[in-house]
Order: C-alpha cells, then structure tokens, then sequence
C-alpha cells in the first residue's frame, strides 16, 4: 500500500516544516497595497537584519482569524496588524499576550518610546503602526467639472448618479451614513448611541440600497473603481492613493465626512513564535521604519519623532506624503475620530443590526 | 431527431428546427463562458474585455504577459536575467508554481487514498451478502452530497481540537523526537485527509458500477482453475475493472484540485492550492492573471475528459457493451 | 417440511460429517464477515474524517460553556433557585464575585459575549462593571445597581439563567428567528430582526428556480443528445462534459468577465445600440449573478440524468402512438413525458440537493441580495465568530439536505447515481 510512503513523505514535511519554523515569524495583514507597504518598511529590513524570514499572510480583517484561532486551539500567526478598537476587546478576552514596552526602540534623540508614541497608541496588548481613514473617493472622469465635495453627496445620487462601493460591516459606514445626513462629527455618537440614530444611518443607507455595491476586502472598493464598476466607493485613504498616485487611477480622494483612527500590531496568545514576534515588532516600531512605511503608503506614522523624517512618495519618487496624510491639518476640517470606547462594546451588536437590515430586502 | 418521418407536418417541421436551434443557445451558454476567457487571457491590456486591437486581430493586442506574471508573481528577484538561477527562483518562490505544487501534492496523496480505500470497499458492497449494504452506502456517498460549508468547518474544529481525552498531547509514537502536536489544521496530512473524505463517493460510485457489469463467474472458473483469491482479484477481476478505477480515481483528483472551502478552513499559510489562489485573486484583485491560470486549467480538464472517455470507451468494449 | 427435513434426525450432511445447514450459515456468516471487512476501513475513515466532526460541530448549536465555565457562583445560585426567584443579595454577591474573578482571569469579554447574543448591547454592561469589581463592596445589590440600572433587568437576568447552563436550545431559536421572553415565552423576533426565516425561503426559492431553469434547458439537450446517432452525440457530449470537469473557480471567474458592468455582456450590449452606455445592466453583484452562474455549473448534472433515461426509451413506443392517432403533443406528454420521469427526479433533486449547499459561487458573484444560507453559515464562523449559531444554522441546513438525500434514495436509489 501507498500508505507508508504517505506517512514517510509527512513525516518528512513535518520534519522540515519544524526545523524551517525556528527561523521564521508569521505576519498577519490586510492585503494589497497596505501589505506592500510593510513589506518594503518592515518585513524586508527586518529579514536583512536578522535573517528571520517573514511570512506575510492575509485577511479581510485580521482580528477575526485571531479570534477564532485562539479559541480553537489552533495558532499559526505570530504577529498582526489589528485596528486599535479590535485589539483593546481582543485583549480584554485574553486573546493577545501582553507586550512590555520596554522593549519598544527609543527615539533617535533618546526620548523613551512611551513618551515618543502619540497618546493612544500605545496599549496593554498592541504597539501602533499608524493612523489611517475611511474616506470616500470618486472616478473623475464620471463628474466632469461638478464633483463632488462633501459626505452628503455621496448619499446623492440624484445629482451625482452610480453606484456606490460601500464596506459590508457597521463600524465607520453608520458614521459616515450620519454625517451625510447632515449629523456634525462632534454629536454622530451621541446620536448612534440610540436606537433611532442607528435607524436613521441605516435610512440614509437605504435611500441609496440598490445603487450599493457592497465589499469585505480592502482592496476591492480600489478594484471596483478602477473597474468602473461603481462611480464613488467608500475606502482606506492609504489604498485609494496609492492607486491614484502610484498608478496614475483617476481617482479623487474627498477629505470630508471620513473617520480616521489607529490601528498596530498584537501578538496572538500561544504564537509560534513568539520571540521572533517580539523581536519583529520592537524593529518595525522603531522611528525610521514607521516613517518608512509611510512613504509607500498614506498612513501617518504613529510616532511624533517619525513625523519629520517622513519624505516623499516611494512609487512615484516625488510626491510629499505629508499633506496626503490623515493627520495632515488641513485634511481635518470635517473629520471624526472614531469612538474606540464606543466600538469595544458596541461592534458585535451594531453588526447583527446592520446584517439583519442588509438581508431584509 | 435524425431525421423527421416523412408524415410530418409542416408545423411539426417549423417545430424540430426551433429545437434545434435552442438546443444550439443551450450549448452555446454550456461552452461560451469557458471559451471567452481563453482568449482574453492573451489580452496587452489589464482588462476584462476584448479591445479593439484584438478584435482586428492586431497582433500588438495579444500579449503572454499574464502568463509571465504567473511565473514572476512572488519571486525573489523577478528582473534578474533568464538564467538557471532566475528559474531555480521561480520553482521555490513563486505564487503560482508553489500553488501547483501544493495542489499537485495534495491531490495524488488524496486521489491514492480515495483510490485504494474506496476500491477495497466497493469489491465489498458489491457482494450481495454484504450486511446493511443500503445504509453503509448511503454513509460512504453522503460527503458529496453534505454542503461543504458544514464539512469544513466540522473538519476546521475536529483537526484544531478533537475533543477527545488527549487534547492537544504530542503524539511520538517511536519516541524519536518528531513529536506532532495532535493537530491536524494547517498541516498537508489534514488537507489530504479531508480531501480523500469528498473524493471516496466519485470512487465508490464509478468501481461499484463497474462492478456491477462484472461476470462472477468469472471468478469461480479461475478458482475452479486452482487461482488462489488474490490472484484472482490481481489477474481475472482488476483488469477487468480497472479502467472504472482509473477513471474513480481521476474524479477524486479532480475533486481535490478543484476545492477550496476545505482549503481555506483547513489549510495553513503553507498549503495554498490553486483554487485557494484564484479564490483570493477573484475577491480582491481580478487581474488577468486569473484568466490565464482559468485557461490553463482548461487545458487540464481537456486533458482529464479526454483520458475518461477513452477509459470508458474501452471498458465498454471489454464488457462487450459497445461495438467500439 | 423443508424444515423438518433439514433438521431432523436425517438431515443432510457435509462430507465430513456436519449438519449442511450449519455447514451453509457458516460460510454465509464467513462471506458476510468478509464482504464487511473489505468496506470496514473506509468506513471507520469516513466516520473519523467525516462524521464525527460534523457531529462534533453539531454538539456545538447546543453547549456552549462560555458563561457557565466563568460565572461558577451564579450558576450555582440559579440551580438553588428555580425560575421566578427574583435575585436576591445571595445572587448579587455571587455576581460581584464571578465578576472579580472573570476580570482577573480576562474572560469576562467571552461572557459578555455570550449574554450579548441574547440580551443586545449588554456586552459593555459585563466588561465595564468587571473593570470597577474590585471596589464593589456589599452590599453588592445597591452596588452594582448603584453602578449600573441594567443589573436590575429581569431579561439580563433569564439570558444569564438561560446561559447558565452549557447545554441550551437557544441557538436554534435564533435560528429560527424566535426569542425567549424572561416569561419563558417563546415569541417571535420583532419583524426588523427576522432575517434567518427569510434567509432560508430564499435559498430554497433560489435553488427552485435554479433547478426549474436546469430541467427547462436541460430536458431539451438530453433529448437531442439520446436521439441523435452515438458518433454525433458523443461529439456533442463533449459540450456538456468540458464544463462538468471545468474548475468551479473558473467558470465562476468565466462569469465575473461576462457578467460584470463593464464586462463582455454589457459591452455586446451597448455595442448594439440594445443599452445605452449608462444604463449598463446590474447581472452579478445581486441574485440574478448567483441565478446564471449557478445554473451554468449544474447543469451538467441535470443533463447527464435526464439523458441515461432518454436513451433506454425506445423510439417504438412514440411512433405507435403516433401511428393510433396521438397527435406529436399528445405522445409527448402521454408517452415520453412519463418514461423520462425517473431521469427528471433524479437530474432535478440532485440539482436541488447541491445548489441548497452553495457557498463559492453566491459569495463571488452573489452581491448582498444573491447570498444563500451557506454565506450565513460561513460568516458565524468566519466573522461573527457565533459558533454555536453558525452550528445552528449548519444543523438545520444539513437536516433538509439529508432529508432530501434520503427522498432521493427512496425515488431514485443512490445505486444508481451515475458521473459521466
């Protein structure tokens, strides 16, 4: 029988799968051009400099193989990008082993890292990588010399026709759903704290259902835009331009209305291997990569010592990064941080509403 | 429908030729779909549609640029010149190429299981003295017909964490230092078990219907002849049904080739198959590339029909079904 | 009297000596033995590979120790107690306490997330209260109260009775779009959260017409297919086959490129004049996609069937229909319609059986109103992260499918499925 030499050949493989897993860290991502990015910024200088091989790998959202991977009993990453509000609830579920920061990398003027980091971006459980935006972004070709300008437009589809590329899932699109019902950023949870806010982001979406293509990757709001599939599409900032710069997409990026916040690495609980992963984290988090990976993507850098040393686009070779930033002052002017207390306890109900609402026709 | 008896009216005629001609449509929507991406695959262009280049046939519209990105697509130093190097690159890092590989692997180590498994138990349910043969078969068929969803995530759980007493014990059988942490996730030998499990039904259902065009007596005459059992089974019964098995046993590597919900909860960042592959591709990136693997795998499935056909042309003809 | 022959005193007997009919049991026993050690591997393997995870996953609509596991000292509160007590100090000082120690061991977010699936938006109310526990001092009811009005709730309250215990039936109510009152009622969902019902009617609406369009374009080929003379209709077969063998994921990719705004459809279209170049056709993204990719990828299936059929009915009996005076319509519908029906069962319910089961094809082409039951499923797994749900949903899906299945073995007989 074939069997032996089944079991021969595993035997093998699992051989060699153990001798190759001591000399490698398993990274989690979001895909496309954000994972681009941290492989030239993180991944290849941390491989240069240690010779650990990094295994990048992807997901819609990387918090829910996290998840399910603890609570099955069945780790395979060692390190992944996770937003801010996901990595606070990851964490309050033991779900993430705790991280020192004294293992965080100074900055270069010796400033200690909990003092160098922006307030926030540091927790219990994840070390920030940067700051990024929903924002939305329309095909200039479809709008001649009316485009639109603000978030209310993008719900108009009387004056702006097409469809529409929306994320299937409730954090930042009820937000923004409010605010282009005329809600200012400054009250939008006040109002989503009740049930009739929700219903009313949820009306606003509902005038426009059947113009909405819906999305779950990050990189397929770039896809159908480019596609022409739709004629504006809610995004990721950093996405969205590198299309546009990096690619010559005629693609127009509108700074009204968007949610921004942080976002960082976690290490999952029972990691591999979880010293590589502590290894990977203090080098990417240190002032020049993060600076780094904010030249190959717009995310502004999560360290006030790497705001400075931020230069200019890597794909194109000459435009400055920092006014395409969602720090950027004058991209701030109608802008809503999101409410990361407000998501920790709120996202799975908020997403049971807003599937129930998607599924009713 | 050869040809109308000449008692037929002219409507009757009116009649057959509109059958004709949507049995024609209905062909045309069987095979169009496939065809149109062959072409398209060969596109200069990063679209999904025929430009006007290609529709006058200007040579400058087609390209094998997908085809090469296919190759260059995750390696280390894609730019570098042609040389031994450049392909020795291409075989260990590549997207696509270590895809094919995992596929190819998985699906022979499967497809042998399937195979041997399945035919053993096949000879036993066509005995007809074989108890609770309805309800044993309705067992060994249900992985094909159990939605995939539910298989795979029952599988998911089960590998991470059987459940049993000895959750998570590293079994060292041989006490030899190669320990493996009771898992089965992530792992090949987990993907090729659970892939043997949805390719055993095509096999039992392609050996038990050779079977039952199977002479017994055939086997009694090389037992009367002082044939022992096995060499009766090796010499009289599995010439005969062989072309069944190959042909069970093409299915289940096709099965194997083809899945990918089993893949995606199973299998770990090292077992990506080609389905795995263009399933991430059509989600999030649709570029032509997709096209160019969809053209490839065409070519395959030419290549399995045709080896199938002829299997079955010939089992026909041993069985004196068909004159040829 | 064949009996008493066979067993008494003159019996007859083998050449050496034992009774025949012992002698015939014992190598009928042998053969039996024999026959089911040939099938005993694979079955032990399907049923390690295949049906205990499936059972094992089933175990999971009904236990779920998420809350019973942390929350020891309510729970034995709530099995001193019988439904109706209202919460006393007791019950209160033994929340405070499996709160303390739920903070400390961080498992407090699994709870809250489990009494979060019955009672909404009470998730916070478990995590915030267990940040503060350590202050909470007796007396812990005006404490807690004092902390947060919601402790006073009496459905917070039965979903924790209710959680109490691993084993529930209350993910099947989900399911079923059905809800618990703290009565002990069971009630309806109110009509915005009715999704699962509705989810349900549409797969197995989507899979009927899938099925019907199969069976309408299907009947019409396989009819060809078996009139035709073999050499032609082997050609043609191969028509049929070269899509079966075909990688779902291509002819699923083969449909984006059609199928796609600015895909090859829309484009004949506007090319023609037939659609004006911004009113291109929504077809994927919504259920009309899932509806035309779908049926392309069954079809096979229903052919294959209906044409094994066909081509055992002899061309005889309709002529001698013909020839007693049935017009063409009537031999069809009295004569062949009736002999097909057996390959029409068959092609239709195993059509139906595999398009209720879809996940790939919906969840590529499908769009928001083009998912099936399968995506729901996927996405408890996958992004909820509602096991026991997602179990739930698994169980009732697989339970219509086996039904089916045994319906089919019953009509048709699974002997006598046949590929290619």
């Amino acid at each position: 029988m074939h069997l032996g030499t089944l079991l021969a050949a595993t035997a093998l493989a699992a051989g060699l799968a153990a001798t190759a897993a001591a000399q490698e860290v398993v990274v989690l991502g979001w895909g496309g051009a954000y994972t681009q990015s941290q492989v030239e910024a993180y991944h290849k200088p941390f491989t240069a400099a240690t010779g650990i091989r990094v295994v990048s790998v992807d997901a819609d959202n990387p918090a829910t193989p996290i998840k399910a991977q603890v609570e099955a009993g069945n780790v395979t990453i060692d390190v992944a990008s996770v937003e801010y509000a996901d990595a606070v609830r990851l964490c309050d579920e033991g779900l993430l082993e705790v991280i020192d920061h004294a293992i965080l990398a100074p900055a270069p003027d010796g400033t200690p890292a909990t003092e160098d980091f922006l307030p926030g971006m540091l927790t219990d459980c994840m070390v920030g990588t940067d700051v990024f935006a929903t924002v939305y972004a329309y095909d200039k070709t479809k709008f001649g010399d009316n485009p639109p300008t603000t978030i209310a437009d993008f719900f108009d589809t009387a004056r702006f026709p097409g469809k529409r590329g929306v994320r299937r899932g409730a954090k930042a699109t009820l937000e923004m759903a409010l605010m282009g019902d005329g809600v200012p950023a400054d009250q939008v949870y006040s109002v989503l704290a009740t049930p009739e806010g929700v219903e009313r982001a949820l009306a606003k979406l509902g005038a426009i259902k059947s113009e909405i293509v819906w999305w779950t990757a990050g990189s397929q709001p770039v896809q159908l835009l480019a596609d022409g599939e739709v004629a504006m599409t809610i995004g990721w900032n950093g996405r969205l331009f590198n299309a546009a710069v990096g690619e010559g997409k005629p693609f127009a990026i509108v700074w009204d209305g968007q949610v921004y916040e942080s976002e960082g690495w976690v290490i999952p609980k029972g990691a591999p291997n979880l010293e590589n992963a502590l290894k990977f984290v203090a080098f990417s988090t240190a002032t020049e990569p993060l600076a780094r990976a904010a030249e190959w993507i717009s995310y502004g850098p999560p360290r006030a010592s790497s705001a400075p040393l931020v230069g200019v686009f890597q794909l194109d070779g000459k435009t400055p990064m920092g006014p395409n930033l969602p720090t950027s002052p004058e991209n701030l002017t109608n802008a809503l941080l999101s409410d990361l207390d407000f998501w920790v306890d709120r996202d799975a109900e908020l997403n049971e509403r807003f599937n129930a609402w998607l599924l009713a026709n | 429908m050869a040809a109308l008896p000449p008692y037929a009216s002219p409507l009757e005629r009116a009649w057959a030729w509109a059958f004709r001609a949507l049995c024609a449509l209905v062909f045309l929507f069987l095979i169009a779909p496939i065809l149109v991406i062959i072409p398209l695959s060969f596109n200069a262009e990063a679209y999904f549609t025929f430009t006007e280049r290609m529709l006058r046939l200007d040579p400058e519209g087609f390209s094998l640029r997908w085809y090469d990105n296919l190759l260059t697509f995750g390696m280390i130093a894609p730019d570098a010149p042609r040389d031994a190097a450049w392909w020795a690159d291409a075989w260990a890092h590549a997207t696509w190429v270590r895809a094919a590989k995992n596929s190819v692997i998985v699906g022979a180590f499967s497809t042998l299981l399937a195979t041997a498994l399945g035919t053993l138990a096949a000879l036993g349910l066509a005995r007809s003295e074989m108890p609770g043969r309805k309800a044993v078969m309705a067992i060994l068929i249900s992985p094909m017909i159990v939605p995939v969803i539910i298989s795979a995530t029952g599988v998911f759980f089960f590998f991470s964490n059987p459940g049993f007493p000895l959750p998570h014990v590293r079994l060292d059988p041989f006490a030899v230092g190669l320990a493996w942490d009771w898992r089965l996730t992530s792992t090949y030998l987990g993907i090729i078990l659970a892939h043997t499990a949805l390719g055993i039904p095509f096999v039992i259902i392609t050996v038990t219907a050779t079977l039952a065009g199977f002479d017994r007596s055939l086997l009694r005459a090389a037992a009367s002849l002082g044939a022992g059992p096995w060499t009766a089974f090796r010499r009289v019964q599995l010439p005969l049904i062989l072309p069944g098995v190959i042909s069970g046993a093409l299915f289940a590597f096709v099965t194997s080739f083809d899945e990918v919900v089993m893949v995606l909860f199973v299998g770990g960042h090292d077992q990506q198959t080609i389905p795995r592959q263009m399933w991430v591709g059509i989600r999030e990136q649709l570029s032509p590339s997709i096209l160019a693997v969809a053209t490839i795998l065409v070519v395959v499935s030419v290549a399995l029909l045709t080896a199938v056909e002829l299997l079955r042309r010939r089992s026909e003809r041993l069985r004196g079904l068909s004159p040829g | 009297m064949a009996e008493a022959t066979l067993t008494g005193p003159t019996a007859l007997r083998t050449a050496n000596g034992t009774p025949l009919k012992a002698a015939l049991a014992r190598a009928s026993r042998r053969a039996r033995l024999r026959a089911f050690l040939l099938v005993a591997p694979l079955l032990l393997f399907i049923v390690v590979t295949f049906v205990l995870p499936i059972g094992q996953m089933l175990h999971r609509s009904v236990h779920n120790d998420a809350f019973s596991a942390h929350m020891p000292a309510l729970g034995a509160w709530f099995a001193a107690n019988p439904r109706g007590t209202a919460p006393d100090e007791a019950a209160f000082a033994a929340l405070a306490e499996d709160l303390r120690a739920a903070a400390a061991a961080r498992s407090i977010g699994t709870v809250g997330t489990r009494i979060n699936y019955e009672v909404p938006g009470t998730r916070s109310l478990f995590t915030s209260t267990a940040r503060n526990a350590a202050r909470l001092a007796p007396p812990y009811r005006e404490a807690l109260l004092a902390h947060n009005p919601d402790w006073g709730r009496a459905d917070v309250w039965a979903a924790m009775r209710g959680a109490s215990s691993a084993y529930s039936a209350s993910f099947y109510l989900a399911a079923l779009d059905l809800r618990r009152t703290p009565e002990g009622a069971v009630v309806r969902v109110e009509p915005g959260q009715r999704i699962y019902g509705q989810l349900f009617l549409r797969t197995f609406v989507l899979s009927a017409a899938i099925t019907l369009i199969c069976l309408a374009l299907g009947f019409p080929v396989a009819h060809l297919l078996a009139t035709l003379p073999l050499r032609r209709a082997n050609l043609l077969m191969i028509l049929v086959l070269l899509p079966f063998w075909t990688s779902l994921l291509v002819r699923t990719s083969a449909w984006i490129v059609l199928l796609q705004g600015q895909g090859v459809v829309n484009n004949v279209l506007v090319a023609l004049g037939l659609v004006p170049e911004d009113g291109r056709l929504a077809l994927m993204h919504n259920a009309t996609g899932t509806i035309v990719a779908m049926t392309h990828i069954l079809l096979p299936f229903m052919i294959l069937p209906l044409y094994a059929v066909m081509k055992t009915i002899p061309p005889a009996y309709a002529r001698a229909a013909r020839s007693l005076g049935a017009t063409s319509w009537t031999a069809f519908r009295r004569i062949y319609l009736p002999l097909c029906a057996p390959g029409i069962g068959a092609g239709a319910m195993l059509v139906f059986i595999l398009a209720v089961g879809y996940y790939i094809t919906p969840a590529l082409v499908g769009g928001a109103s083009g998912q099936l039951i399968s995506n729901q499923i996927a996405y408890h797994m996958q992004t909820s992260l509602n096991w026991s749900l997602g179990a739930a949903l698994a169980t009732l899906l697989l339970a219509a499918v086996l039904a089916l299945y045994w319906l089919y073995d019953r009509l048709v007989g699974i002997d006598n499925m046949k590929l290619g």
